[in-house]
């Protein structure tokens, strides 16, 4: 299953706005989807879960993928936290 | 034909059929069903129909508040479609044979509290949201009306037992006429919104206010207090003459409302308004005031899920501070708790809250809240004449917390290379009676006072403004209220400083003659009064204000101090 490393430079953390953008992208995929952050795990489609997940600016995040689409998943998940949720 | 009487709470006649505002409660019976597939299509149908009752809000919020405030209704929507939320509630109905509404309303609240758990003010903020989604999904489900504010489709009159800050924002303003209240006094939420609106109102009307039903003939006398069901043709007719009577009056004091506000004899005082927003900016222009005397800053904390950015505040008191150039905007920091409540801050529960942690007591615990909005201030004063003054302060030793508190953020912006107001005014509100007692020894560390008779009054009174069967002691017309406010005028002249008013007082026609004779500086009042209240003062001189005054300072109460102005003063009737 693949995985890949994030750290969220966005003000906010993944909370508000970004946790929102990150929930939309990801349910534009089939494949399932979760995002770790510490000790918790939550599904990348859900916004509720996402925001438990309590990741602050700076956070590492761990997501993964799996199924048809997984890697363009990941791929587009990467580039959103990259580009900083498209706010600069 | 039937009659109520209140407390006259907003100037005018309005005539119109009424509209009743109840909330409905929900209310949600847990039990078994047989057909878990026709249980979730009705999950689905409901889901549909919420759907598109966030997507109007969205719009609504993009244009009315902007997309920082939509975009909570967008995370909601999210919500409302999240797989989590609705896999737990799936298999709940599912195999549990339990009603949607109870496996909904449980999940949703187990999210919520989950939510809350983690100790962060945005995240409880969510958990709001949640449960927000969740009670207008149920509403949906059950089939009752999202807001009693949908059904406002003609222009009526109001009559409600209370209305909160959100239920009026919910209100289509084009189509309010009026409001009834069985609550509440003269200076409670709803009699504030109309006087700002500029509509008429009566409050603390009582139970006899709940016989009325939606599309009821009423004509609301806001001068009188009174309410009147069923008007008979012949006494119709006077409210539609009385109505346009007052009407041409405002008209005929418009005309004057960009002249100074100067006494016959060549006595000149200011007439400012009160505002609560950048959209009123351009009313107080408008209504010939002369700057702004009140700019309530709480505009910025309400309505919303999170704390105001410094930067965002530093655009709202920058734009309202430059529209009025080199006339004064008095900005008042955050003044929460007592009746105002922020969801957002956590403010624990207080056995009294107007003697609680409310106003400036509330800012200096709160760092956190306190001086950002300070260093937004300091930035956005700089090129235009923005005061700061400071809400509930009962002692000299709060002035030196607070003025080291400004030093602090001045020192730091500085630091940090901004523009800086370094000359800025600093005033205080004079609102408990030791501030009024202690005016002698605060003229020392404030440039200027502005009098909050509001509070002052319920305070000196020991009367509730909100309690309607004491509300009538706490209307500020009384010897104690105009004796404090003589004590403040006289220490700040004695070393030169200027007091203002800001309280619902300012802009009352009775209490202008006493004012002005005391000598007050500045009145500020909301815009509908700023012309009225220049009429006024251009047509009474300064030497028979004083002696009204003096006599009404000694008179005994409420209604006596009423009947003499009135009869002193004939001035001081409209129309």
């Amino acid at each position: 299953m693949p995985e890949i490393k994030l750290t969220i430079t966005h003000e906010v953390g993944l909370h508000a706005r970004p946790a929102s953008t990150f929930v939309q992208t990801a349910a534009k995929f089939s494949s399932d989807i979760e995002v770790t952050h510490g000790e918790t795990t939550a599904n990348a489609k859900s916004i509720l879960a996402v925001l438990t997940l309590g990741a602050h600016k700076d956070a590492e995040i761990v997501v993964k993928a799996e199924g048809e689409d997984a890697d363009e998943a990941l791929k587009a998940l990467e580039e959103l936290v990259l580009d900083n949720f498209g706010e600069h | 034909m039937k009659s109520i009487s209140g407390i006259p709470a907003s100037y005018g006649i309005a005539i119109g059929p009424a509209f009743v505002f109840t909330r409905v409660e929900i209310v949600i019976e847990p039990c078994n069903i047989q057909d878990p597939k026709a249980e979730w299509k009705r999950f689905v149908q409901a889901q549909e129909e919420t759907s598109k009752q966030l997507d109007v809000a969205y719009l609504k919020a993009q244009e009315e508040l902007g997309e920082e405030e939509a975009g909570i209704f967008e995370a909601q929507k999210l919500m409302l479609q999240d797989p989590e939320l609705i896999n737990t509630v799936k298999s709940r109905v599912d195999s549990e044979l339990i009603n949607v509404e109870t496996a909904l309303y449980e999940s949703a609240e187990s999210f919520a509290l989950q939510l809350e758990a983690i100790e962060d003010e945005y995240l409880s903020a969510r958990a709001l949201d949640i449960r927000d989604v969740s009670s207008r999904l149920l509403r949906n489900l059950l089939g009752l009306k999202n807001s009693p504010a949908d059904g406002l489709k003609i222009p009526s009159i109001i009559t409600a037992q209370d209305l909160t800050p959100s239920d009026t924002v919910m209100l289509n303003k084009d189509l309010v006429l009026g409001f009834c209240i069985e609550v509440g006094g003269s200076t409670s939420h709803t009699a504030i919104l109309a006087r700002g609106l500029g509509i008429p109102a009566v409050v603390g009307a009582g139970e006899p206010l709940r016989k009325i039903k939606t599309g009821d003939k009423l004509v609301i006398d806001g001068d009188a207090g009174e309410i009147i069901i069923d008007a008979d043709k012949k006494s119709l007719k006077q409210f539609r003459d009385r109505q346009k009577k007052f009407l041409m009056a405002q008209a005929d004091a418009e005309a004057i409302s960009h002249q100074p506000a100067i006494t016959t004899d060549g006595h000149q005082v200011e007439v400012v308004a009160n505002i609560g927003s950048v959209d009123d900016v351009q009313p107080a222009i408008l209504s010939g005031a002369e700057g702004v005397g009140l700019l309530r800053s709480e505009f910025l904390y309400l309505e919303r899920s999170s704390l105001p950015t410094e930067e965002e505040q530093y655009e709202s008191y920058k734009t309202i501070g430059d529209a009025f150039g080199d006339r004064p905007v008095i900005l008042r920091s955050l003044d929460v708790g007592g009746d105002k409540d922020i969801p957002y801050i956590d403010m624990p529960p207080e056995a009294n809250p107007f003697l609680g942690v409310r106003a400036i007591r509330l800012c200096l615990s709160r760092p956190d809240i306190f001086k950002p909005q300070l260093r937004a201030a300091l930035r956005a004063g700089y090129g235009n004449n923005l005061k700061l003054m400071f809400p509930m302060v009962a002692t000299v030793e709060d002035v030196v917390k607070i003025r080291e508190v400004l030093e602090e953020c001045k020192q730091e912006l500085r630091d940090e290379g901004y523009d800086v107001a370094e000359e800025m005014e600093i005033g205080i509100m004079i609102e408990i009676p030791s501030a009024a007692i202690l005016a002698d020894q605060l003229t020392e560390v404030v440039d200027f006072f502005s009098i909050g008779t509001n509070d002052l009054s319920q305070y000196a009174l020991a009367a509730d403004r909100t309690n309607a069967q004491v509300a009538p002691m706490a209307s500020g017309f009384q010897p104690a209220v105009f004796r404090l406010i003589k004590m403040v005028i006289d220490a700040a002249h004695a070393k030169g400083k200027w007091v203002g008013l800001c309280g619902e007082m300012a802009g009352e026609l009775l209490a202008i003659p006493i004012l002005l004779g005391l000598g007050l500086d500045e009145f500020s009042m909301n815009p509908p009064a700023v012309p009225f209240a220049k009429r006024l003062i251009r047509s009474i001189s300064m030497e028979h204000a004083r002696q009204v005054a003096e006599t009404a300072i000694n008179l005994k109460g409420d209604k006596e101090i009423r009947k003499y102005v009135q009869e002193a003063v004939p001035e001081v009737n409209r129309g």
